[in-house]
């Protein structure tokens, strides 16, 4: 089949990108979107011209690095999945795909397609993690946990980072990703510890990155290639809730 | 750290303070709502609730405080997301907010708005005023309304005040909610159904009155 | 390294991590995972690492669940397990298929705690291109900034390498797109050794290529070979759809060959075995590929637990496929997975050149000639852990801190020598895009270095690949500068130790004239096709030390003496 992409171009940061139009032929129904995007590339050396850049690494939808909004949604139209794992079997001959970067305040563009997305990584330095030193801990099945707390942590632990939530999010709100990992800690009896302390500094280190605050407009699940549920931001919230009184002067 | 700086901290303002103005919305309605009993109640409510003074100032206190707060952290935190969001995408598709969802601050700007011309209306009677006494020596509110509402053009403001009402509370109820975190897979789409209900629910109770005096139901005898 | 340490292709992995735990109470002891981890290893690892391999896994278990690693746990809150390859117990730990992920996002935690106290600076977006040697002892690197094209000097009182494995050299590999095996390559340029680079894993379960543009493969978790069975039609060039294929009509090819372990024997065995089926015409539908079935464990235990236990690699395996596997049974095909093969380290971990230390994937020690399933966690996790933390120490109180800074001369010349280097990639201008290199190399080294070998394949492989090097450096073309971000320089610069690499792989497996695990020489095979060892003559490790550009490096052998691990025949009938 043959495609015509318009996708979006800029050399650095502090320029101006735009759409760019280009053709992609001959591409197979078993390609994948990004080996599409390759022929593209092979295409454009073959004539001289640079590549598009684009984040992507494992290719197995785990890494989380694919960063591409496409038609208007972050990683395309396909419920739970990735960039990488988006099939070209799911368009058709003559489509017109937009690809676009990630978008938000708190991801710039570095160059095409690839946006600086380490504000995230910043929000777990805050206290996305339990704070124990290597050695010295009790034996694996000394903490027991309930299956279900378990389940849940698990479901919340699927997080791959990528960053979907806060690109489909009308307010760039990055408040799935931060509960992904509040809620993850927070099931696990060896992380509720620090749960209170948590939910504070990820939420303030959140604000602080430039992210805007939570809408409940739930574009977040809609777009997570991994179906990350909002309940865990109601589950961060009931954290916060809880921390609010130890943690927090009014002014 | 500032509970009214964090992103959540001034959420829960904003929940808390839209539940109760979503209660008062609900005590409003029920006592519009006595218009349709016989004449004189509505005007006996009124009389009712300005005896009682000191209570109706507390109320109004309480309320004006809260709707402050909710107009202010709701300008605030809008203009904050503007920013956090300083590029739009050429091509955009939402696939699961709401166009109450993304009208949030356009329909509680036009509420409020609407308050002050409500407030000036049939509060203080500086626009359109319409002022008598009922025979029992009570201000008429009946008669008010009725005159008021023959007006094509105070009840389509009014209307779509309402509609402006609803659409809100379509998305800020159930929103209050899970930020309030009383939200789990269970509740999640009761909460959120419950929510459109009443927001519906008020939307007829308050558009009643207007639509019956337009209708002609609702007369000045 | 890409964006985030929290991307590391460690991320993939899919089945789970071993610790000799004896939770399931089936006589598990670390004795016995040191003597699987042996025996899977084909008598080519060294003993005394894997045996302290053994012994930590349960000090790693417990550091992970600690951190906040949610693995699998039954209703009394204790923690499950699952059987694994080459192991008769159930002694692997996971988390849904999401093991590696986990671990790798548990360690990330423990990383994020250290940047927030200020003892560590993450460089993201950063590659290394050279290591710097200064007196003998390695005391810094070269980088280039991805995204600037700056090239820095980062100068240290010690270098540790954890830049994983080479499998991608194959050009389609289960490796994410960005492993490489650069930094490795170049530190063996600079004195290390490099140890046994022939021995590299071919994993049994992959989806099967599809089309020609293919970038890449996916790896369908050994782990399901705990409730599928692979299959594959009796009947040569059966073209039927497997549900039609009646019972009777099926081979079970691997219970039928190796009773004692059947599904779950070893990847270098299962490959084999796969590859024999379909390069004699029984593959599903008559090509590559047999089947992996769920249908009985599916009847027997219902959809929903294997949706617990593998939803995810389903899910997985329907986007790429269009196939439902609850329906149908998955096609499976081998495909380059690990490499056993590394930077030759000592017991501490420490390289050829003082100084420098190797862990994880890079390195070459636990695994022999095969590495078993859930073990790659176990051993990335104990060398970062528990091992170099004590080891380096050693080192470090014998130097003296802050001897060299970046301003030194070495650092000048080697930033220099990367840059021209650079230059000169970007001034070729020939016709070709690295890519094309890439494939072509990929297929060379599959078809000659791949799973089964030949004396006679290794020696073309040797004759094809210096005339494709030499085109290389005529005919590629690579657009655009070097002081930005450059992902077609970036890729140009890997294939290009790629291209140099190959041939020592090559050579090595050449001069390994034996078969063991991974390695499998078709004149060195048993009577019914398993591998022969040769352990009077090979009985080493290979350690390769580089000599100079087109010249031959020069073999050291490092003896490996079994002390308590018997030399046997490796059987898993």
């Amino acid at each position: 089949m043959n495609l015509t992409l318009f996708i979006w171009r800029q050399k650095r940061p502090d320029e101006k990108g735009r759409l760019e139009r280009h053709e992609a032929k001959d591409i197979s129904p078993e390609m994948s979107f990004l080996e599409m995007l390759d022929a593209v590339n092979e295409e454009l050396v073959k004539n001289g011209n640079e590549t598009i850049v684009f984040d992507h690494d494992c290719r197995e939808g785990i890494c989380g690095s694919c960063s591409q909004v496409i038609n208007g949604v972050p990683h395309g139209h396909r419920e739970k999945t990735t960039v990488c794992q988006l099939h070209m079997r799911h368009f058709k001959d003559g489509d017109i795909i937009y690809i676009e970067p990630l978008r938000a305040k708190a991801f710039p563009v570095i160059k095409d397609l690839i946006v600086d997305r380490g504000a995230l990584d910043r929000i777990i330095q805050s206290g996305g993690y339990i704070s124990v030193h290597t050695g010295g801990v009790p034996d694996a099945n000394a903490i027991l946990i309930p299956k279900e707390d378990a389940d849940t942590a698990m479901d919340a632990a699927e997080c791959i980072g990528c960053g979907a939530c806060v690109a489909a999010c009308p307010n760039g709100s990055a408040m799935l990703f931060t509960a992904s990992k509040i809620t993850h800690l927070a099931m696990l009896p060896q992380g509720r510890i620090e749960s209170a302390r948590r939910v504070c500094m990820m939420t303030e280190s959140m604000m602080n990155e430039g992210f805007g605050s939570c809408g409940n407009h739930y574009e977040c699940q809609a777009a997570c290639p991994k179906g990350i549920k909002v309940q865990f931001i109601a589950k961060l919230n009931r954290e916060f809730l809880k921390a609010v009184f130890k943690t927090y002067t009014p002014f | 750290m500032q509970f009214f700086k964090n992103t959540g901290g001034r959420k829960i303002v904003m929940a808390v303070t839209g539940i109760l103005m979503v209660l008062f919305i609900f005590a409003h309605l029920t006592g519009n709502i006595s218009v349709f009993a016989e004449p004189g109640s509505i005007n006996a409510y009124a009389a009712k609730l300005h005896s009682l003074s000191l209570f109706v100032w507390a109320y109004r206190f309480i309320i004006f405080s809260a709707l402050s707060l909710h107009v202010f952290f709701g300008i605030q935190i809008t203009l904050e997301n503007y920013a956090a969001k300083p590029e739009a995408y050429e091509v955009r598709r939402n696939l699961r907010s709401t166009f109450a969802s993304r009208t949030m601050i356009w329909t509680g700007l036009a509420i409020a708005a609407y308050l002050i011309f409500h407030l000036l209306h049939f509060t203080f009677h500086a626009v359109f005023p319409v002022k008598h006494i009922d025979s029992s020596g009570r201000p008429d509110v009946f008669r008010m309304l009725v005159l008021s509402f023959q007006s094509f053009f105070i009840s389509s403001v009014y209307i779509a005040a309402i509609a402006a009402v609803a659409l809100h509370l379509a998305h800020g109820i159930q929103s209050s909610f899970q930020t309030l975190g009383i939200n789990n897979e269970r509740t999640f789409p009761v909460i959120t159904k419950s929510g459109m209900l009443a927001a519906i629910i008020i939307f007829l109770g308050y558009i009643a009155i207007p639509v019956f005096v337009l209708a002609g139901v609702l007369r000045f005898l | 390294m890409g964006d985030s340490p929290r991307r590391g292709h460690s991320i993939a992995a899919q089945g789970g991590l071993n610790a000799a735990k004896n939770y399931a109470n089936d006589g598990d002891s670390i004795l016995r995972l040191f003597h699987d981890t042996i025996k899977g290893g084909d008598f080519r690892a060294r003993e005394a690492n894997v045996y302290r391999l053994a012994m930590l896994s349960n000090n790693i278990m417990d550091q992970c669940v600690a951190q906040g690693v949610p693995f699998a746990r039954d209703y009394a809150g204790y923690l499950e397990n699952r059987s694994f390859g080459g192991a008769q117990v159930s002694r692997t730990f996971y988390a849904r298929g999401l093991t590696g992920q986990q671990l790798l996002l548990g360690a990330c935690g423990a990383l994020s705690l250290q940047i927030k106290a200020g003892t560590v600076t993450l460089h993201p977006r950063k590659e290394m291109l050279d290591l710097v040697v200064i007196d003998g002892e390695a005391k810094g690197i070269t980088v280039r900034d991805m995204v600037t094209g700056e090239i820095n000097g980062f100068a240290a009182d010690a270098v540790c390498l954890c830049t994983g494995g080479y499998s991608n050299i194959f050009y389609l590999s289960t490796n994410a797109m960005s492993s490489n095996v650069t930094a490795a390559y170049r530190a063996f340029k600079k004195g290390a050794f490099f140890a046994n680079p022939c021995l590299t894993q071919i994993h049994p379960t992959c989806i099967p290529v599809s089309g020609g543009r293919q970038s890449k493969l996916t790896l369908m978790s050994e782990s399901l070979r705990n409730d599928g069975r692979i299959w594959a039609p009796k009947n040569k060039g059966d073209r039927r759809a497997p549900v039609e294929i009646p019972e009777s009509e099926r081979d079970y090819f691997l219970e039928r060959m190796y009773p004692a372990y059947g599904n779950l024997a070893p990847r270098d065995i299962a490959s084999r075995a796969v590859k024999a089926i379909c390069d004699n015409g029984f593959g599903a539908g008559g090509g590559t590929g047999v089947y992996l079935d769920f249908a009985d464990t599916i009847k027997r235990a219902g959809r929903d637990k294997i949706r617990e236990r593998y939803g995810n690699l389903f899910e997985m395996y329907e986007k790429i496929t269009g196939e439902n596997a609850y329906k149908q049974p998955m096609r499976i095909y081998p495909a380059p997975h690990y490499a056993m093969g590394g930077l030759w380290v000592d017991y501490n971990l420490q390289s050829s050149i003082p100084g420098l230390f190797v862990l994880g994937e890079a390195n070459f020690s636990d695994h022999g000639a095969n590495r078993l399933g859930a073990s790659a966690l176990m051993q990335g996790l104990a060398d970062g852990y528990f091992i170099i933390p004590h080891t380096i120490a050693g080192y470090l109180a014998e130097t003296a801190p802050g001897k060299v800074n970046a301003e030194h001369s070495e650092f000048k010349k080697s930033g220099d020598d990367a840059e021209s280097y650079i230059k000169k990639l970007l001034s070729v201008n020939g016709r070709k895009t690295a890519s094309e290199f890439h494939r072509e190399l990929g297929r060379i080294l599959w078809d000659n270095v791949g799973m089964v070998r030949s004396g006679e394949g290794l020696k073309k492989a040797l004759q094809l690949i210096p005339p494709l090097r030499a085109e290389f450096r005529q005919n590629v073309k690579i657009t655009g500068s070097g002081n930005e971000l450059n992902q077609e320089l970036e890729r140009a610069g890997r294939i290009a130790d790629f291209l140099e690499f190959g041939e020592l792989m090559a050579r090595d497996a050449l001069h390994r004239r034996e078969s063991c695990g991974a390695h499998f020489r078709i004149e060195y095979q048993t009577q019914d096709g398993g591998a022969r060892r040769d352990d009077e003559n090979f009985c080493y490790t290979a350690a390769w030390e580089f000599k100079g550009a087109d010249r031959e490096p020069e073999l050291h052998k490092e003896p490996l003496k079994f002390e308590n691990a018997e030399l046997a025949v490796r059987s898993y009938k």
